[in-house]
């Protein structure tokens, strides 16, 4: 934790609040969760459902770096989930079981299709962009589907979890959990030494005048084909950790559906701020998670049959919540503590 | 206040996963379901036959009370594989039952088995949980995916058709049904066509089939596709030429949105809700008398999943803890099926009768499927040579 | 075989492309005149489908259900926008996504709450119940010759509407520019009630022509969606013209690749590999078409000038 609050001490230019503290915060919660998993009882279920919040956050946050910072609204994010998880799950059909072959494929593999599908998107703009990406994620997701000796639609059960060096400490469900804590903090590193370089200066200009950018002498299209192919395999590498949480690797990771969940995560967490990323995505799962509880609980005055018809339709809720959100907090939960800390 | 909302959330996380594994003493039993999302009716049927049998038993399974989890997989293994380990782990469940897809079914296999807890299948049999895969935790009342396909091949070779023309979504599922429609039929294969799953409009594929002029198309088209396929098919003209074969596109989720068009189209299945013996009469009166709606199979797997907890655990005394003696007792299956025949082979999965049944309009109007005949005695599937587990 | 059967597939793909064009026609304005991404109107198609489905059931007639559904889809459409998008045509897009998909969420599950998640059927009206027998052994359906017909009367009224109207100069120059439409005067609000609650209606009428035919279901319109999308952009934002054309051709695309691409490989692969590829590629075409179109024309066939 030292090195991170280093980080954080960096001046930064808007006066201090103590919304500084929030990214230490997030992360302290994700370092102590553990300790209180063991005393609850059932810490295979709730280290599994936080290691699925942190994977989901670094996608979320991969997809920020871009959205947030360089305006990129990719659509088929999803599409390097899948990419990562297959390759896990291809690698390890054929026997390759070792994170330290796994992962580096998953990653190269993650930065040639966005290095490729990047230079054709980015000559687009806006919702043309947005529908571009879609088409290429789409294109991979049918691939996927058809992929008969992978398991073509079904999808892959894994052997195993990947070996790392030979060791299979990976099994232990703590030992997952501080892998992904691990890469979580390490890719907001990343991030968060982007975004605050000279690079991530000329990419936020980019989003806020491409063409006086490009009259000072940038090439905007450099620079965002460089945070795209960052970002993907950012969110690559969430798809490795994704195929070893369940164990499975699936076409399902790479729907539409997917990628749009993953855009609300980061606008629901608030965009450009990186861990309101993760926030967002935590908020999205845990809701999706103890949503249906939630409604059985507050609709206790209601006879039992409708009781019951509400939580199965629990995301009858779950839309007018997100709609809300939209209406009445504006900047998502970002934008409602930054309000809320400044009084 | 950043902190305590992160934190709020967290112990919500922690205090909702530790409240309910206090109540112990009752019997626990996870239903793991598809329950939104478009093929939710499937979902529906197989929990409500659920509970049907648990009612029926009065509340009680091997003179246990239970408790019923039923969780919503969304039809997302991932998703899935969470809620399977908040099944296991935070409810504390002795047995999941569950769930319709196979995809479902590949992905919260290892969580389930890997926890030694018994796993039964009240509708996905996929090949390799039956073969390669197979663990001594996993037990069907339904059927290997491929076995519904192999009744209507094998109709289809015994009833002399020459050319077959074969239609799929292009899914795993869908390759899978036609490889076990031509397990047993021998004759031409005119066209195998393959639509993109959720394919609602198939002029072009009917327009096709009347150019080829087949004795008879075989299909597998769950939920929508069915209903779509079997209007349009009827609306082409080609249902009183073509004769129709399909499985799991008519039946009971689909007939009340088919109404007539489907009258006379066959289908493979392991049951219907016309059989003739008094626990099935019985239990689509009552069916219909709670649900308003005529059962189909996964109603009836999902019934007799119920049955067979029960028997089992009155052979062990409502105990779970002895795995083998459960698992002795599971096998036994000993409990009087609403389709009659009934045994376990040595993969967990039934060897049980086929039929060919054909949907019909009963006199009070609604629509159901029936048995035409008998197509398979005593029938294995085809994957329980490569299950190492013997016994 | 060949030519009738190219023929039949040919209507095939206009009936499909006229049903896209029937929603995307709606979408493209919407997006274009307000600059509003509205998720939703896939699920305005699908409450169409209801709507009809409900009225049929309880009038006896598919008539008089139609005639029912489309007043209800405008007035649905007018209560959505004044309820939740009249409050988010000045937000980023992010949040429109965001807002919209929450009334997906939403409405795919109440009609799933008030309806059942079973399929409803909607029967065939009595007159266009018929078929016509266009080539050998295959009955063509009339009503989907309505359809194809009920499209093209669309799209001829909306070429009307919006190149000789008032309202039609309004909607185009909104389109260019929106802000200086508002500062000449005109009552901007009012303009984008109008064009929405058209946008709606018409999306409800596409579920409402195709009930019939298709089950109506929750969900049944979130695929549709995607590929409205995937005409407007293709077609350019704001253009009827491009929304049109790009319908027809994504129609036509989709189907014909299906039903000849494999027989196309044929001519360079081995059967077996040719059906494997050509099973792989077909639902893939539309993207790929759409990204080739996308490479060549960054702003689709026809772009809004701005």
């Amino acid at each position: 934790m030292t090195q991170m609050t280093q980080l954080q001490s960096a001046p930064m230019p808007s006066a201090a609040t103590r919304l500084d503290f929030l990214p230490i915060a997030v992360f302290a919660a994700f370092a102590v969760a553990p300790f209180l998993a063991s005393s609850s009882g059932a810490e295979g279920y709730v280290l599994s459902l936080l290691t699925r919040v942190m994977i989901f956050g670094l996608a979320a946050m991969s997809l920020d770096l871009i959205l947030g910072y360089g305006a990129m609204v990719s659509f088929g994010h999803a599409a390097f989930f899948g990419i990562g998880a297959y390759a896990v799950g291809i690698l390890a059909s054929h026997g390759v079981e070792d994170a330290i072959i796994q992962v580096p494929v998953a990653l190269a593999a993650s930065a040639l299709f966005a290095a490729l599908t990047g230079a054709v998107s980015l000559r687009t703009k806006g919702v043309y962009f947005i529908m571009i990406t879609l088409a290429f994620a789409q294109m991979l997701y049918f691939l996927a589907s058809s992929l008969a000796a992978y398991g073509g639609d079904d999808g892959l059960t894994l052997p195993s979890r990947s070996l790392v060096a030979g060791s299979g400490f990976l099994d232990n469900d703590f030992a997952l959990y501080g892998a992904t804590l691990a890469c979580l903090l390490g890719a907001y590193m990343v991030s968060r030494s982007i975004v605050g370089s000279r690079f991530g200066r000329v990419l936020r200009g980019t989003k806020e005048n491409a063409i006086r950018m490009e009259a000072i002498g940038f090439q905007p299209f450099h620079f965002q084909l460089a945070t795209y192919v960052i970002s993907g395999m950012m969110a690559g590498l969430a798809g490795c950790l994704l195929a070893n949480q369940a164990e499975f690797v699936s076409p399902a990771f790479m729907t539409w559906q997917r990628s749009g969940e993953l855009i609300f995560m980061v606008v629901l967490g608030g965009l450009g701020s990186l861990h309101g990323a993760i926030i967002g995505a935590a908020a999205f799962i845990l809701l999706e998670e103890f949503l249906p509880e939630i409604v059985h609980a507050a609709t206790f005055f209601l006879n039992d049959d409708l009781r019951s018809r509400l939580t199965e339709n629990w995301q009858m809720v779950f839309g007018p919540i997100l709609i809300l959100i939209v209406l009445f907090a504006r900047g998502g939960i970002m934008g409602v503590l930054r309000r809320g800390s400044h009084g | 206040m950043n902190v305590t909302i992160k934190a709020f959330g967290l112990a919500a996380a922690v205090t909702l996963a530790a409240a309910p594994a206090m109540a112990q003493e009752k019997l626990k039993i996870g239903l793991l379901l598809t329950l939104s999302g478009p093929s939710a009716v499937l979902g529906q049927h197989a929990r409500d036959g659920f509970q049907l049998a648990v009612k029926d038993l009065g509340g009680k399974l091997g003179g246990r009370d239970v408790e019923v989890v039923v969780v919503d997989d969304e039809l997302k293994p991932d998703v899935a594989v969470t809620k399977v380990k908040g099944l296991l782990e935070r409810d504390k469940v002795d047995f999941v039952v569950g769930p319709i897809f196979s995809n479902v079914a590949v992905a919260a296999h290892k969580p389930i088995v890997d926890s030694k807890t018994f796993y039964i299948s009240v509708n996905a049999g996929p090949s390799n949980l039956a073969g390669k895969s197979c663990s001594p935790y996993f037990f069907a009342t339904s059927y290997q995916n491929d076995q519904n396909h192999e009744v209507l091949g094998k109709v289809a070779q015994d009833r002399g058709y020459k050319k077959v023309y074969l239609l799929a979504p292009n899914y795993q599922a869908g390759k899978d049904a036609l490889a076990g429609f031509k397990r047993h039929y021998k004759g031409e294969i005119v066209e195998e066509s393959y639509v993109p799953l959720n394919t609602l409009d198939f002029q072009s594929e009917l327009a096709k089939i009347a150019s080829m002029q087949p004795d008879a198309i075989f299909t597998f088209m769950p939920g929508g596709m069915g209903v779509n396929l079997v209007k349009q098919y009827r609306g082409a003209g080609l249902a009183d030429r073509i004769p129709f074969l399909s499985a799991f596109t008519v039946d009971e989720t689909n007939l009340p949105a088919q109404q007539d068009a489907a009258i006379g189209m066959l289908s493979g299945s392991n049951w219907a809700p016309n059989m003739d013996n008094p626990q099935n009469k019985k239990f689509v009166a009552a069916y219909e008398a709670a649900y308003n709606a005529v059962p189909a199979s996964y109603a009836m797997h999902a019934y007799d999943a119920a049955l067979l907890i029960d028997s089992a655990l009155k052979a062990t005394g409502g105990k779970t803890e002895d795995k083998d003696a459960l698992r002795a007792a599971i096998k036994k299956a000993d409990f009087n099926s609403l389709r009659g025949d009934f045994k376990f082979g040595a993969n967990g999965f039934p060897i049980q009768d086929f039929y060919l049944v054909k949907a019909a309009k009963r006199p009070d109007g609604k629509l159901e499927t029936e048995v035409v005949e008998k197509v398979f005695d005593d029938y294995p599937d085809a994957y329980a040579k490569e299950c190492a587990i013997t016994n | 075989m060949t030519a009738t059967f190219f023929f039949i597939q040919v209507l095939n793909g206009l009936q499909f492309g006229l049903i896209l064009f029937l929603i995307a026609a709606g979408l493209t304005l919407v997006f274009g005149v307000m600059d509003f991404i509205n998720l939703a109107h896939g699920v305005q198609y699908m409450v169409g489908a209801y709507l009809v489905a409900a009225f049929s059931a309880w009038t006896g007639s598919f008539g008089w259900g139609l005639l029912l559904a489309l007043p209800s889809a405008l007035a649905f459409g007018l209560l959505l926008e004044a309820l939740i998008f009249r409050h988010l045509y000045d937000r980023d897009h992010l949040d429109q996504v965001l807002a919209t998909f929450g009334v997906i969420l939403f409405l795919n599950q109440a009609v799933k709450f008030v309806w059942g998640a079973a399929p409803l059927s909607v029967p065939m009206p009595e007159i266009l119940s018929g078929s016509v027998e266009i080539m050998d052994g295959l009955l063509y359906p009339v009503y989907r010759l309505a359809i194809i017909g009920a499209g093209l009367l669309v799209a001829a009224l909306l070429y009307v509407l919006v190149s000789h109207t008032r309202v039609g100069m309004l909607v185009r120059a909104g389109a260019t520019n929106a802000p200086m439409v508002s500062a000449l005067g005109v009552n901007i609000r009012r303009l984008f009630m109008i064009v929405f609650g058209f946008g709606a209606m018409l999306a409800g009428f596409a579920g409402a022509m195709v009930a019939p035919i298709l089950s109506v279901q929750p969900g049944m319109g979130d695929n549709i969606l995607i590929l409205a999308f995937v005409v407007i952009v293709i077609g350019g934002i704001g253009s009827i013209r491009g929304a049109f054309l790009a319908a027809l051709l994504i129609g036509l695309v989709d189907t014909l690749g299906r039903s000849f691409a494999p027989n196309l490989l044929r001519l360079v692969l081995d059967p077996s590999a040719a059906s494997q590829t050509g099973r792989a590629l077909a639902p893939m075409l539309i993207y790929i078409f759409m990204a080739a179109v996308l490479f060549f024309r960054p702003s689709g066939l026809f772009p809004a000038k701005r």
